[in-house]
């Protein structure tokens, strides 16, 4: 019977875990996406990211069966088909959108609405747009709770983005699509940067990083690992 | 001993009948290459039934009758009870890679969907082990039965739901139940049961328990999701669920590959899916032309913009997308191909008035025909052969294709195509692009190839593959591509930001400008694959690449064991979509069947030690684990092969199956009266079926090519029946190694029976996966020569053991 106890105990202490045990976690998190920055290809995340990382409380983003995941590295199920991205890819996402503090930020796909809470600490505005209205209520009232006054959230179409408060520095879109809106495109200011990711829920391999030239000219990089190079030796 | 027949054939037909319609329903809840788990799942609730027998022999046999009713009682309970538990189990296959309490709840649903194959199994089993006088007879009612039943379960699927399909299935064990129970005195509390579960079936058990539970990440769910979005129409068939979304206040906007550089938006679409997934569209065209100009700026356009009005065959014209695109450009005349005559009818008729009645356009014409038999049969000449994208980013993203044998993209496909082109004539390929590439890379090497048998010597001069972010399209030349197509090509590229993979004499730095790769990577493999060390490029490079052909058509298959490693090092650091799962799923499989099939013959072994007679083990055990092995090799190789000359692989499965089990239940009646006139003891009638089986096993993979090639042509019923015609004699021989070692085993050593029946299904399960996975690495005609060897070894082993 007492094994049963201490066994009940360990299942449910993590779930009872106070707010300094969280801020340990989201250190030891912070510690693992830096250590993995490279593998992306690109320079280490920068400072402020990862501070970010360590601030926001991810565990007040997830459903509360999955709290005890929190803060392990990995996408989980927030209901309705959708995910809270991997933070390795938060985290590599928010980078590579270079945000600066008086940007004015476009999100389609607000799901939990934790993206848009790590970006709300490093731009001057973030407007995000979900097209599941129980995702889109939640995700509102979760983020006006916790304070994050600059975040704006809407119910609607994120195709022809958010026309009255265009043009954005930069765009993200966290909602699989064949191809890039144009509307978008658009939308975007030359100069800013878009970021897609690309792959199938729980597994997304990749992010596309749109860029728009100071002429209007738009290219397309793709992220992933690239350590991992598909050719060895000489060619 | 009629009625035993009779419910040993009822139990047969539903079991068999409740293995596809399982296979089915998986497809549409969760992913489709859960259908081997399925298959590995049936066969070893043979393999376990065995060993029940078995252990329990002693108390059963005198209970026959009611040990029997019962087993069949409980299966026909089961189907329906499980079915219900299982659609209960949270598994998400998605998630396996991130939490590994995923794998329990695979354990439950492998166990949910053990119980009814293995009562089903119960049956047959006991009526061996009791009954062992009639075995041969027993065998012919269970082996046809079985065919039955995969013909009947793919009528009713045509006719009505799965979920209806599964009660009218779960009727014919009860029947069998109570025509075995009739033979018995009064058992009152047997027979209660069995009437209030044929109350309970007829009143109809509530649909809100049989409802299928799809998976929450398939696309249907997630379209279903979005406000307002609703479905427009469902229809279900053994093709497939294919269901209509529509989505008014986020309309479906479907147009992968297209160019970010264009000015024009797609209209609004209704959302198509297939089994809940693998999306495609039907676009808004109200006729004007310019309201979808869209169309011209994919990957896919690149085609028309070096043909003037060009005949154009559309092979998976699914919902038209590739023939408005055709229809934008002008083309002259339009062949649309379909498998699914669900689909066109969308276009043709159910929405008919959205999709602007292309279909009913002069210059259209819909066929329902699969893409080889058709170009094999019209011969037409063509301008254009377009081959668009047929599955969806996801599918093909998280690498569970693997396992689906494709005959459109092997090398032998694409040397038909392009000897179905007119001089001049194009065929154009497009595909998704994954990062790193392997889709495109493997589509180049297999155009090359085919270039190659098709006696030409330069292949670089014919073939172009533009890309766009997140699609490539393939063109391959009937003839050189000339200087002035070159410079539309690239004329084309540039004006829609789409790079040059490769096009004749191009330079490098032009083939990564506007969506950049790390390094210019399909391109790269490109200059390999039409250079000297092509060999040597496909050996080295980390995703398995090589072209696929007609004997191992799995284009999908990139899978490579070194990787692994490498890239289970990444997962955390965004690489678990480099991870090809399906293949990791097949050998996850067949590990876990060896395992299970293993115990459940190995435990009851050791706790049953004195009902094994001395000897028996080594005289008759391996004789049976040779026959499962080398049975069920031969049946998923010409599953798999016929699948590419009935077109289609449900007819496949559905010919083949029964066609062997029919065949194979006529050599197991025959078997005896062979034995019985053979004049000349010294050989064994064992010795002259194998014959036979080798004999013809190895003159089908010599000429079975050959036939198919000159007979695809003909209509289906025609390619059926011969299909049978081939089948026939091969079956044939191969129902009577087991009845007649069956026969031998009952004579010298009875208490061996459940053994040999357990053994033989512990080896069934283990082949029908590990066939699969051998047919991947070594391809068809390997796996039926391995079968071929089996078989012989199970006549020397045979021979050797016979006494004296």
């Amino acid at each position: 019977m007492r094994a049963l106890i201490v066994l009940a105990a360990m299942l449910v202490a993590p779930a009872l875990a106070g707010d300094a045990d969280y801020a340990a976690l989201r250190a030891d998190l912070v510690d693992e996406v830096r250590a993995y920055a490279g593998y992306a290809g690109d320079d280490p995340f920068s400072d402020d990211v990862l501070a970010t990382l360590g601030r926001v409380e991810r565990h007040r983003f997830v459903p509360p069966g999955q709290v005890r995941y929190a803060y392990e590295n990995r996408p989980l199920p927030i209901g309705h088909g959708q995910t809270i991205s991997q933070p390795y890819i938060v985290a590599l996402m928010t980078d590579l959108l270079e945000p600066g503090e008086d940007d004015v930020v476009l999100e389609v796909g607000t799901g939990s609405g934790y993206q848009a809470a790590v970006l709300a600490e490093l731009v001057g505005h973030v407007y995000t747009i979900e097209i599941i209205e129980a995702l889109a209520t939640s995700a509102g009232e979760r983020l006006q709770g916790l304070g994050y006054d600059n975040v704006t959230t809407r119910l609607g179409d994120g195709y022809y983005g958010w026309e009255e408060h265009a043009p954005f520095d930069s765009i993200i879109v966290t909602a699989a699509a064949s191809h890039v809106p144009p509307p978008l495109i658009e939308q975007l200011k030359p100069g800013g940067r878009m970021v897609i990711p690309i792959g199938a829920r729980f597994m997304t391999q990749l992010l596309l990083l749109l860029e728009k030239g100071d002429d209007g000219e738009v290219v397309t990089r793709q992220i992933g690992a690239v350590r991992f190079v598909p050719l060895t030796g000489e060619h | 001993m009629r009625r035993l027949l009779i419910a040993t054939l009822l139990v047969s037909a539903a079991a068999i009948g409740y293995e596809i319609l399982l296979m089915r329903v998986l497809s549409i809840v969760q992913w489709h290459h859960f259908a081997y788990m399925i298959i590995s799942l049936a066969l070893l609730g043979y393999g376990a039934s065995g060993t029940f027998i078995a252990v329990l022999r002693s108390r059963l046999e005198p209970r026959f009758e009611l040990a029997f009713a019962g087993s069949a009682l409980s299966f026909s309970i089961s189907m329906v009870v499980c079915f219900i538990l299982a659609q209960r189990v949270r598994f998400n296959a998605l998630e396996i890679v991130w939490d590994s309490g995923q794998f329990l709840n695979l354990a439950v649903l492998y166990l949910a969907f053990f119980v009814p194959f293995f009562f089903a199994a119960c049956c047959i089993g006991l009526a061996f082990t009791c009954r062992g006088s009639e075995s041969s007879r027993i065998y012919f009612f269970d082996l046809f039965g079985a065919g039955l039943g995969a013909v009947l379960v793919i009528a009713l699927l045509f006719a009505v739901s799965p979920q209806t399909a599964l009660v009218l299935l779960a009727v014919l064990p009860l029947l069998g139940s109570i025509l075995v129970a009739s033979t018995l005195a009064v058992r009152l509390p047997l027979g209660a049961a069995q009437f209030a579960w044929l109350l309970l079936l007829a009143v109809g058990v509530p649909q809100a328990h049989l409802e299928l539970r799809i998976s929450e990440y398939k696309g249907l769910n997630q379209a279903l999701e979005v406000v307002d979005s609703r479905i427009l129409d469902q229809s279900s068939s053994p093709l497939g669920l294919i269901t209509v979304v529509d989505s008014p206040f986020v309309p479906v906007r479907h147009a992968p590959g297209l160019s970010f550089g264009t000015r024009h938006i797609p209209p609004p679409q209704l959302a198509v899916f297939t089994d809940a997934d693998g999306m495609s569209a039907i676009t808004r065209f109200d006729g004007r032309p310019e309201s979808v100009a869209y169309l011209g700026d994919m990957t896919a356009a690149l085609p028309f913009a070096l043909l003037e009005e060009p005949a154009v065959l559309v092979l998976g014209s699914g919902t038209g997308a590739d023939v408005l695109m055709a229809l934008y450009h002008d083309a002259s005349r339009i062949d649309a191909v379909e498998l699914n005559p669900q689909m066109s009818e969308l276009v043709a008729n159910t929405f008919a008035d959205f999709a602007g009645h292309i279909y009913d356009d002069p210059r259209v014409t819909v066929v329902t025909a699969e893409a080889r038999g058709f170009v094999a049969r019209r011969g037409g000449a063509y301008d254009v052969i377009q081959i668009g994208l047929l599955d969806s980013f996801g599918a093909s993203g998280a690498g569970v294709q693997a396992l689906n044998e494709s005959y459109i993209y092997t090398v032998e496909a694409l040397i038909d195509y392009l000897d179905d082109l007119a001089p001049g004539g194009f065929l154009a390929i497009t595909r998704w692009i994954k990062m790193p590439p392997r889709d495109s890379v493997k589509l180049i090497a297999t155009a090359i190839e085919a270039l190659r048998q098709s006696g030409v010597s330069e292949p670089g001069r014919r073939i172009a593959m533009i890309r766009s972010w997140n699609t490539s399209t393939l063109l391959v030349k009937r003839g050189d591509i000339t200087p002035t197509e070159i410079d539309r090509i690239k004329a084309f590229s540039r004006s829609r930001s789409f790079d040059t993979a490769w096009l004749p004499g191009m330079r490098a730095e032009d083939a990564n400008r506007y969506n950049r790769l790390p390094r210019p990577f399909v391109h790269e493999a490109a200059v390999a694959l039409l250079g000297d060390n092509a060999g040597d490029f496909l050996d080295r490079y980390k995703f398995y690449v090589e072209p696929a052909t007609d004997d191992r058509p799995y284009f999908f298959h990139f899978f490579r064991w070194r990787t692994l490693p490498e890239v289970m090092t990444l997962r955390k650091a965004g690489g678990a979509g480099l991870i090809e799962w399906g293949y990791l799923v097949l050998v996850a499989t067949l590990l876990q069947a060896a395992a299970l099939g293993l115990a459940l013959i190995l435990v009851p072994l050791a706790l049953a030690k004195q009902a094994w007679p001395a000897g028996a083990g080594r005289n008759f055990g391996f004789y049976f684990l040779l026959l499962g092995l080398a049975f069920l090799f031969v049946e998923m190789a010409f599953i798999q092969k016929f699948t590419l000359f009935l077109g289609n692989p449900l007819y496949s499965v559905a010919v083949v199956l029964s066609g062997f089990l029919l065949f194979a239940g006529l050599g197991s009646a025959a078997s005896e009266r062979l034995a019985r006139r053979l004049r000349w003891p010294a050989i064994s009638p064992v010795t002259i079926a194998v014959a036979a089986i080798v004999l013809l096993a190895l003159l089908y993979v010599a000429l079975l090519p050959v036939v198919f090639g000159k007979f695809i042509g003909l209509e289906d019923a025609a390619r059926i029946v011969l299909s049978l015609a081939l089948i026939a004699p091969l079956a044939f021989f191969m129902g009577m190694p087991f009845p007649l070692g069956m026969k031998r085993v009952v004579r010298l050593a009875p208490g061996f029976v459940p053994w040999a029946w357990g053994i033989n299904g512990f080896a069934s399960v283990v082949s029908a996966v590990l066939a699969t996975l051998l047919a991947i690495e070594f391809g068809f005609n390997v796996v039926i020569v391995i079968a071929s060897a089996l078989y012989a070894l199970a006549a020397w082993d045979e021979a050797a053991t016979r006494p004296g």
